[in-house]
């Protein structure tokens, strides 16, 4: 009778306690957490920053007075060679103009002749009135002419005189006149040949912003041209990671349209004015090589700057800092219990490790991961990795 | 002294201990509802313990940036960093959206942070794998619940990011996993518009002869591009120097800068307070049934095992067995029934809570609270049980 109900208890038992431990261990589960030691590591920071592809010279082609555009004889992606003509735009009336002034100024040149032929003639009256005056004034001294036939060739003598000067005047403002309509002529040619849209140097046509018939303001350009020698990339660094940032640094260039194909650069130079809106600071970047097909202004660059490698130090992984209280430190677990110790921290790499100055000793472990956030004293238990993470 | 509720349970333990189990399921269930509306108050509070920060500053006049969408200028922080008292200052931006992955896509909040570095406000806290930003673009740190893992690539809006780290916990009010990405992506896809888009704003614009005078050939360009630029963020987060009180300091910004100050407490009353109010009451109503039902249950479950034993009672009033000694039996086997029932309750919920595709936090006070509740219900229950026992007429042993 006794044993039947002590083999019951028993497996009533059986049941029940392993129920209950399960229930104490559900409740009392403690934080999983991961961790590392301080290291002496050579880090090799670098910079990121991202920026577009442009062109040191850019050259706008326009006219230099409004009008409407004659001819554009170019196309986008053109090879130009420097002097070649682009387009031309309307001279309106300025053919006719510059007509105008070459008949004027053949109308001048007749003019002049005419006025040398006069010279010529008024000489002639004045070297026989000259003559006939001197021959009258000896004349007079034998007493063979009247005192007034002589003073009649006298006053004619001083008539072809002036007649002359008068004659060589005559021939001095035409020249003058003829100059200034040759000025006036050369400036109307001048004009002519600026309404002509010619390239300033060798390059590649990038933009052809109007068609003939279209009105343009004076320095609008109907076309724009790039050195595509000078090609670079305007990049653009956050200024909360822009330490040491300097001309001469290697850089590796990853275009957009090219992920996975790194090119090399460097650093040409670093703006001096900075961008106070985004809190940017700027850089040109050149590359090494030119890559073969050029890439499009304007494609996005992703450009990781390598600053030069620091000497082996302690260094940790950034996600083992943590501010408590204002203090950046780490959790460090002496006797399996987290106490908070402020560190002082120095560089850091693009690969999240960052120098430990001060505050914790070499080789000493600290917690890395955690699944919540530690306590002075909280329960813990060390794990290689946290659950539920994929390596 | 014999028990007779042991004697009793022992004689048909397996019976008991099934009832048990599956009451003990229905105790999970309706522990499992408190713990989704814990979980519910917890992802509010982990949301602001997450951004580090002693207080949000947002617009003038709203409840941003959780409870309604909040815009500031993003040079605005500046400002309050020169304050007294103020420590830290961070732009921060929050986008729940679609996050691409592969074929697919899983919803998440994507959390703009500047990458300033550990500790600072916005910044992701404990991390489970990987490092934190270190790159101004193009890298973010996802929350495990994303099921994204290191070195993966998403697409938000039309860049890709590399996943390089992952945390545990970093969850919007609504639940959703928090992705964090560098401020100035996140501003760009908050803003950006699709390119179909773009290139139709574009024409739309070139097409108003307000913005594209033949007189001024640059205008349009600069009004395209003052089109397509986002200068806004959602919040500054600001994180006090010690021995500051945070209502003065929260008082000279709203009061100098003209703008919105929320400090923790305000902070966590309208999350749940106004933002998950609804759903939190909805869930409590369901509890509350839960509760009612789990009630009948575990009544009708000891009234049912009261009948089943009826002539055994009989039997015992006929040998001459105290009312009390009865009512002991009923009583001890009710609340026997209801620890066992709370017992398995609680390891079950323990152990499905983490497949709830919403955290449950299952407090040890609710627990507590559930088990008082679990022996309360049990005596109650029994109380008819035992009425029903003491009314039976002896006879009936023999009767029938």
């Amino acid at each position: 009778m006794k044993r039947l109900p002590n083999n019951r208890t028993l497996a009533l038992v059986g049941v029940l306690i392993p129920l209950f431990a399960l229930f104490i261990y559900v409740a009392l589960r403690s934080g999983p957490l991961a961790v590392t030691a301080v290291e002496n590591r050579a880090l090799s920071p670098a910079l990121f920053g991202i920026g577009t592809v442009e062109t040191r010279y850019t050259y706008k082609i326009g006219p230099t007075v409004a009008g409407r555009i004659k001819t554009v004889n170019v196309h986008v992606g053109d090879t130009i060679a420097a002097g070649q003509l682009l387009g031309e735009m309307d001279p309106v009336d300025l053919d006719d103009r510059i007509k105008a002034q070459q008949a004027t100024l053949r109308q001048k040149e007749a003019d002049l002749l005419a006025a040398e032929a006069g010279i010529r003639e008024a000489t002639a009256r004045q070297t026989y009135a000259a003559a006939q005056a001197h021959r009258y004034e000896q004349l007079l001294s034998t007493h063979a002419v009247s005192e007034e036939s002589v003073e009649a060739r006298q006053q004619e003598r001083q008539v072809t005189e002036a007649s002359l000067a008068a004659s060589l005047a005559n021939r001095d403002a035409g020249q003058q006149e003829l100059a200034g309509i040759r000025a006036e002529l050369a400036g109307l040619r001048e004009q002519r040949a600026n309404l002509r849209l010619v390239a300033p140097v060798d390059g590649l046509l990038v933009a052809r912003h109007a068609d003939p018939g279209t009105t343009m303001v004076a320095g609008q350009a109907v076309v724009e041209m790039i050195d595509p020698a000078s090609l670079w990339i305007n990049v653009r660094f956050d200024q909360l990671r822009a330490d040491g940032l300097r001309p001469g640094l290697p850089a590796r260039i990853v275009l957009r349209s090219r992920a996975g194909q790194q090119l090399a650069g460097q650093v040409l130079r670093v703006e001096p004015l900075a961008d106070a809106v985004t809190e940017e600071t700027l850089a040109k970047v050149i590359f090494t090589d030119l890559p073969q097909s050029l890439p499009p202004l304007g494609e996005l660059a992703e450009v990781t700057l390598s600053l030069a490698e620091l000497p082996p130090a302690p260094a940790l992984p950034n996600a083992a800092l943590h501010r408590v209280n204002g203090q950046l430190g780490v959790w460090l677990i002496p006797d399996h219990t987290p106490r908070f110790a402020p560190v002082k921290t120095g560089a850091a790499d693009l690969d999240g490790l960052v120098q430990i100055l001060d505050g914790v000793q070499t080789g000493e472990p600290v917690v890395l991961y955690s699944q919540r956030a530690l306590k002075a004293g909280s329960r813990i238990k060390i794990v290689h990795r946290l659950p539920g993470v994929a390596p | 002294m014999i028990s007779l509720a042991g004697r009793d349970i022992l004689h048909a333990w397996g019976k008991f201990v099934l009832t048990s189990v599956g009451l003990g399921r229905l105790i999970g269930v309706t522990l499992t509802m408190a713990g989704v509306y814990r979980g519910m108050v917890d992802d509010a509070r982990v949301l602001l313990d997450n951004s580090g920060a002693d207080f949000w500053v947002v617009q003038q006049d709203t409840l941003g940036p959780y409870a309604e969408s909040s815009s500031l200028y993003d040079d605005l922080y500046r400002g309050i960093l020169s304050m007294a008292g103020v420590a830290r200052a961070a732009n921060v931006t929050y986008l729940t959206m679609q996050v691409r992955r592969g074929e697919g896509d899983v919803r998440a909040m994507v959390v703009g942070v500047v990458p300033g570095g550990p500790g600072e406000p916005g910044q992701p806290g404990y991390l489970v794998a990987g490092r934190h930003i270190t790159r101004s673009h193009y890298e973010a740190v996802a929350d495990a619940a994303t099921g994204l893992k290191i070195g993966e690539q998403i697409k938000i809006r039309r860049n890709q990011y590399t996943v390089v780290g992952l945390t545990r916990r970093m969850v919007s009010s609504n639940g959703d996993p928090m992705v964090f990405i560098p401020l100035k992506d996140a501003q760009e896809a908050q803003f950006l518009k699709d390119n179909d888009t773009i290139v139709q704003q574009r024409r739309r614009t070139a097409a108003n002869p307000a913005f594209n005078r033949p007189g001024v050939p640059d205008l349009l360009e600069a009004v395209i591009a003052s089109q397509s630029a986002n200068p806004y963020v959602n919040a500054v987060l600001v994180q006090i120097k010690p021995g500051y009180a945070p209502e003065e300091v929260a008082g000279s910004i709203r009061r100098w800068q003209r703008l919105q100050v929320y400090t923790r407490a305000q902070m966590e009353k309208i999350l749940v307070g106004k933002l998950i109010a609804t759903s939190a009451r909805q869930n409590g109503m369901f509890l509350v049934i839960l509760a009612m039902v789990s009630a009948a249950v575990v009544a009708f479950i000891i009234y049912t095992l009261t009948m089943g034993k009826i002539r055994e009672i009989a039997v015992l009033k006929l040998i001459g067995t105290r009312n009390r000694t009865i009512a002991a039996m009923i009583l001890q086997q009710a609340v026997g029934l209801g620890v066992i029932g709370f017992v398995v309750g609680k390891i079950v919920a323990t152990f499905w809570a983490p497949f709830f595709p919403k955290y449950v936090l299952l407090e040890p006070g609710d627990a507590a609270r559930g088990f008082g509740a679990v022996v309360v219900i049990c005596i109650l229950a029994s109380v008819l049980a035992i009425r029903t026992a003491l009314k039976v007429d002896p006879a009936e042993a023999i009767g029938g």
